[in-house]
């Protein structure tokens, strides 16, 4: 069981951002996410594009703006449960909250807030009859561990970012890759496209196009699949495999948190927007895109001043006989839990002259 | 109000909706369809990324080519059909006066 203050659910840079917040408040955060990694749809749909709109930062990259919001929370050793999807909420008789994931992994929190976004990503699959059954056997629709296919034989199917960019990972991971998309066309960075092309020419990805990946095949996992070739002949070609990756993008789905007994409006939960962000459930709170009230606007920045007002909310809640009086941080420095300190260095008070 | 076109949008369960839409606002389709309430997720807010506000084009209007990223995105999205589109690569000029259009099916 993990053991945490505020149970985040979503990396996205709100649920990041909490982290911070509450560590100023000696709160401790654990985080769960659908995706492998942190950061939402940040990193998921958008890594390479510009934010124009974060206070103090006039041009950030979206994949930037994750990478400094994990190093602006690190004194605060958030834990993270990545790759596994919320799917269960029990309120103890304490008050407190124990979220249970897909993957059976129970998290015991004194709050519980949820900074999911527009849902949690799945992938979308390919339509293929009886792919199914070799899902976790060989298929899989997101890269979670490089290292699992190492000296393997993979087949890749997808013509964006993620496939281009794995594809290039993999090359020198893999023993075989195998790209294969609709089109001739590509569409991602230019630096990864280039060296994809580079890669094919130097043979070590084996690249098929126009093409579609039409079936599956193997026993108990799988041993080679069959790709379709659209030229004229519409010729079929069997390639030996250890693994398929179709990685057509990500679709979001609030999920399981719907069931959760949480008000809901167009998709959205609702929230006490003049007091914490508290939901109908006292102790949940929802924080940046997932939410609505009255007036709401999804924004990286609203989400950052709603988790910052949660996290007095949730330090009442723990602390009820406790004032709290606000600390700004250029004077009250920062104290990580990791025993790191920072602080302003003080000014010299010295006298000039002889 | 000179500056609004008329768009008929259909949603899902085949009920026509008729809207006027401004020109002088430098909106897309889907932040139209947004607007109104009409059932389009966007989840990518407008990237080309998702295909959830992907519309098939009813009327005979010229829209011009599918930009690059409209059309890669279209190569992957489900329901595809040659009068497919993406609301959020279309913006609202007067020349969409009368336009006809019905949301795919939800991705």
């Amino acid at each position: 069981m993990i053991e945490t203050d505020i149970l985040i659910i979503g990396a996205g840079p709100t649920g990041l951002f909490t982290v911070f917040e509450a560590g100023l408040l000696k709160l401790k955060c654990h985080l769960i996410d659908a995706l492998p990694q942190p950061g939402g749809q940040c990193s998921e749909l958008y890594p390479k594009k510009p934010i124009y709109d974060i206070p103090g930062f006039p041009e950030v990259l979206a994949g930037d703006l994750v990478d400094n919001l994990m190093e602006q929370i690190k004194p605060f050793q958030p834990g993270f449960t990545l790759g596994e999807r919320a799917e269960d909420i029990d309120k103890l008789e304490d008050g407190t909250f124990i979220v249970t994931t897909n993957k059976g992994t129970k998290h015991h929190a004194n709050a519980v807030a949820i900074a999911g976004g527009l849902g949690s990503f799945e992938p979308r699959k390919p339509q293929i009859v009886g792919i199914e059954n070799y899902e976790d056997r060989g298929v899989a629709y997101m890269i979670k561990d490089p290292e699992a296919y190492r000296d393997k034989k993979v087949v890749i199917a997808g013509g964006g970012d993620s496939a281009l960019d794995w594809s290039i990972f993999l090359a020198n991971v893999a023993q075989e890759v195998t790209l294969v998309h609709r089109r001739e066309e590509f569409r991602g960075a230019l630096d990864s496209v280039e060296k994809v092309q580079e890669l094919v020419t130097q043979n070590k990805i084996n690249l098929i196009t126009p093409a579609e990946v039409t079936d599956v095949k193997g026993t108990d996992k799988v041993e080679s699949v069959t790709i379709t070739i659209h030229d004229e002949a519409k010729r079929f070609q069997e390639i030996e495999c250890d693994a398929f990756v179709p990685l057509f993008g990500l679709s979001p789905k609030l999920g399981p948190i719907a069931n959760w007994g949480l008000e809901i409006e167009k998709n959205a939960i609702k929230v006490d927007n003049t007091l914490d962000y508290q939901t109908n459930i006292p102790g949940i709170y929802a924080i940046g895109d997932v939410n609505t009230y009255p007036g709401k606007l999804k924004l990286i920045l609203c989400g950052f001043h709603e988790a910052t007002l949660m996290c007095q909310s949730v330090y009442q809640r723990m602390n009820p006989n406790k004032k709290y009086v606000l600390k700004y941080t250029t004077v009250g420095g920062i104290d990580g839990f990791d025993g790191s300190r920072k602080e302003a260095e003080k000014a010299v008070i010295k006298k000039i002259g002889s | 109000m000179d500056q609004d076109v008329n768009i008929t949008i259909i949603d899902r369960e085949g009920v026509e909706h008729k809207v006027q839409a401004p020109t002088d606002m430098n909106m897309n389709l889907m932040e139209v369809c947004k607007a109104y309430e009409l059932p389009v997720e966007a989840v990518c807010g407008g990237m080309a990324m998702c295909a959830t506000c992907q519309v098939y084009v009813k009327s005979d209007h010229d829209l011009g080519e599918r930009n690059p990223d409209e059309e890669a995105m279209l190569w992957e999205a489900l329901h595809v059909q040659d009068n497919s589109r993406l609301g959020c690569q279309i913006p609202i000029s007067d020349d969409l006066e009368g336009l006809i259009v019905e949301l795919a099916p939800e991705q």
